[in-house]
């Protein structure tokens, strides 16, 4: 098997301790959720967060570090929640999962602020000689989490954040990898109008970095359709969830339609505390790719299929070192 | 099918002032007093002394003084407010045999809870809320409703680390369920209500939670008051199908939206009696007695006034307490003034 490379979706837990100081010095109200203007010694508190996570991927033995989207307190919708363009409302639920977010309404056109720039420059000097992975939502999965009352336009409202979403990376330095999240690509599947822009959409964002970009989808196993679509839009890399139920649909999917040259397997469980071992990881991957025709991908990513904010800081703990270990032996067990 | 509904009558005040009689209760959790709180937050320090005879001090306290402002607002039924409860899932979780605990899990910004994990097939230990029956029981110069968190949220919001499926796990969880409720009828508890609001959220499992549902009512006499409350959702993926549940009473959330919602249930045909929000809990406006009245005649609608229950949409604990207080009081008042007016026949 081809280079492998243990990696993982971003979106961490925080630690036990900065879960709890900076609930202090924050507060747990709807008011109180970051803005991109916190005081220093809330900064102080994640820069020393960002720090240990990257310690523990480090000691883990992950290929791809990334900074742990510590402060996206409303996970994926993150970057819309922090830009002045946008107006967030209530709480909402986020997915279909007890977890809720701000509910960003995008009133116009919103500008690049560089918040995604600066974290990864903080990650880079901390980890200097590390690969680095950036991490971002899809264009797709960020109009889901949102309303567009600025254009009013599907298929605009798309390439607007896209466009917003090239922009931030254009502020952001060099990376190895960029892993662009689209959950809703598999919860709510485009309109055929809205799959034909997909190449175009992801065209966008990859032009505004050298870094590998990877559409990572998970929830559960795209529509055909939409596979084929997203497998069309000739983007460098696809993921795909092969830890739900309905994996039989990805097999078939990656079987029937193919897949990128560069393939990522969402193989351990982002949301459930039982903690796969190395020999499982390494198993999955060999059950995917000897249903596949031709299996002979450029590279192979390997990570949690969900971002792992869902679990417990140490059952995350655990399930990297798994993904390290298996990513390891990969290229010599799996035929 | 919904059970038996004539265990309604047991809940009527022996001096209540008019023919009609609409039940008033709340749907359980309550603001807690700051002091608890304090306590609580010092439990683990040495300087303050809270040891644990003082905290379950605290708690009986608490749980006192609850009880009896859900009595001096003149509710027909009352709850302790949850006092001895953090979370709903977590409460139960530490007293199932086959949980563990790993740590806190987000649930939005800076709040978390201790998503617990089922390691292995779960089992009955010890009484989960026969204690704290007990104790309110005592209190309360009324009749006693309590809510138990319902086996398919108990499975939904933790780690399934030991069962095939989600099913599966409901169904061990509903009949250790089924067991508290025996208990809890053994202590002489009357009225109980299980809380799913996790079936708002995926709510192509109603047949689960049918399922479990069937489990718990069990060997539980008729004269046993079964409620359901599922929190806000889309109620048309779940109705009609909750007719055939095993239930006495639906408690649903339909104020929070201006009763939108309303129209799924007006089909001549809801089976259980229906228990409606008339008050909003994400909303710290408290609604005056005038609005509330409109609010409870739209379970009319629905159902005739003897099959008319009214709490607030939910859990109130999120609301400030003297909010709290005043919407209880709005809603007595309200209902009390429906019931008059089906009385003279004005309604």
């Amino acid at each position: 098997m081809t280079e492998t490379i243990a990696t993982t979706p971003g979106v961490f837990p925080l630690p036990d301790w900065a879960k709890t100081r900076l609930g202090r010095l924050k507060g747990h109200q709807k008011h109180d959720l970051i803005d991109g203007s916190e005081p220093p010694e809330v900064l102080e508190t994640y820069e020393q967060a960002r720090g240990e996570v990257i310690d523990d991927q480090r000691d883990a033995g992950m290929d791809r570090i990334v900074e742990g989207q510590l402060r996206w307190d409303d996970m994926l919708a993150h970057p819309l929640t922090i830009n002045p363009a946008v107006e967030t409302g209530g709480i909402v639920r986020y997915y279909d999962n007890n977890n809720f977010y701000r509910h960003p309404t995008v009133t116009e056109e919103p500008k690049p602020t560089g918040d995604i720039g600066a974290d990864l420059d903080r990650a880079a000097q901390l980890a200097p000689s590390m690969p680095l992975q950036a991490v971002l939502p899809g264009p797709v999965t960020l109009a889901d989490l949102s309303t567009d009352a600025c254009v009013e336009d599907v298929v605009e409202f798309h390439h607007l954040l896209a466009g917003l979403l090239a922009g931030e990376l254009e502020r952001a330095p060099d990376v190895e990898t960029l892993y662009l999240l689209e959950p809703s690509l598999v919860t709510a599947p485009p309109d055929e109008d809205l799959l034909a822009e997909l190449a175009e959409l992801y065209s966008t964002i990859s032009a505004a970095t050298d870094a590998e970009t990877v559409v990572h989808t998970y929830f559960g196993a795209l529509t055909e359709q939409t596979h084929v679509y997203v497998v069309d839009a000739s983007v460098a890399g696809l993921g795909v969830d092969i830890v739900t139920e309905d994996r039989a649909q990805t097999v078939y999917n990656a079987g029937e339609y193919g897949l990128a040259d560069v393939v990522a397997l969402g193989v351990t469980d982002g949301q459930n505390t039982d903690v796969e071992s190395a020999t499982t990881v390494v198993e999955r991957v060999g059950w995917f790719f000897e249903q596949l025709p031709t299996a002979d991908p450029d590279r192979l990513y390997l990570s949690t299929n969900t971002e792992p904010f869902y679990l417990p800081v140490s059952k995350h703990q655990q399930k990297l070192a798994a993904l390290a270990e298996a990513a390891a032996r990969v290229p010599e067990e799996v035929v | 099918m919904a059970r038996s509904v004539d265990n309604r009558a047991q809940f009527r005040p022996a001096d209540h002032p008019h023919d009609h009689f609409i039940l008033t209760t709340v749907v359980g959790s309550y603001p807690k007093p700051t002091w608890l709180n304090r306590i609580r937050d010092h439990q683990d320090d040495p300087a303050y002394g809270v040891d644990d005879a003082a905290l379950a001090e605290a708690y009986d306290d608490a749980a006192r003084l609850i009880t009896e402002e859900h009595a001096r607002c003149g509710l027909d039924t009352v709850v302790d407010g949850e006092m001895r409860r953090e979370e709903m899932v977590e409460y139960f979780a530490e007293r199932i045999g086959g949980y563990e605990f790993n740590g806190p899990v987000k649930v939005w910004g800076h709040n978390y809870f201790d998503k617990p994990s089922v390691t292995e097939t779960v089992r009955y230990e010890e009484p989960w809320l026969v204690d704290e029956f007990r104790f309110t029981a005592e209190v309360a110069d009324r009749p006693v409703k309590v809510p138990i968190t319902g086996p398919y949220t108990l499975a939904s919001w933790s780690f399934n680390e030991a069962y095939e499926d989600i099913a599966s796990l409901t169904y061990d969880l509903a009949d250790l369920v089924n067991a508290e409720v025996t208990a809890l009828v053994d202590a002489g508890a009357r009225y109980v209500q299980i809380d799913e609001p996790a079936l708002a959220t995926t709510p192509d499992d109603h047949a689960v939670v049918g399922g479990a549902l069937e489990r718990i009512v069990d060997g539980i006499p008729a004269d046993v008051r079964v409620g359901l409350h599922v929190c806000y959702g889309d109620y048309s993926r779940i109705y009609p199908e909750i007719n055939e549940y095993p239930i006495d009473e639906f408690d649903i959330e339909l104020c929070n939206d201006g009763y939108t919602q309303l129209e799924v249930f007006d089909d001549g045909a809801f089976a259980p009696d229906l228990a409606l929000g008339v008050v909003d809990v994400h909303d710290t406006t408290v609604e005056s007695v005038d609005q509330i009245v409109e609010n409870i005649t739209h379970g009319l609608q629905i159902v005739d006034p003897d099959r008319l229950t009214v709490s607030p949409d939910c859990g109130l604990k999120l609301l400030p307490r003297p909010v709290a207080r005043e919407k209880m009081q709005n809603m007595v008042t309200a209902a009390r003034i429906v019931e008059a007016r089906l009385d003279s026949g004005e309604l």
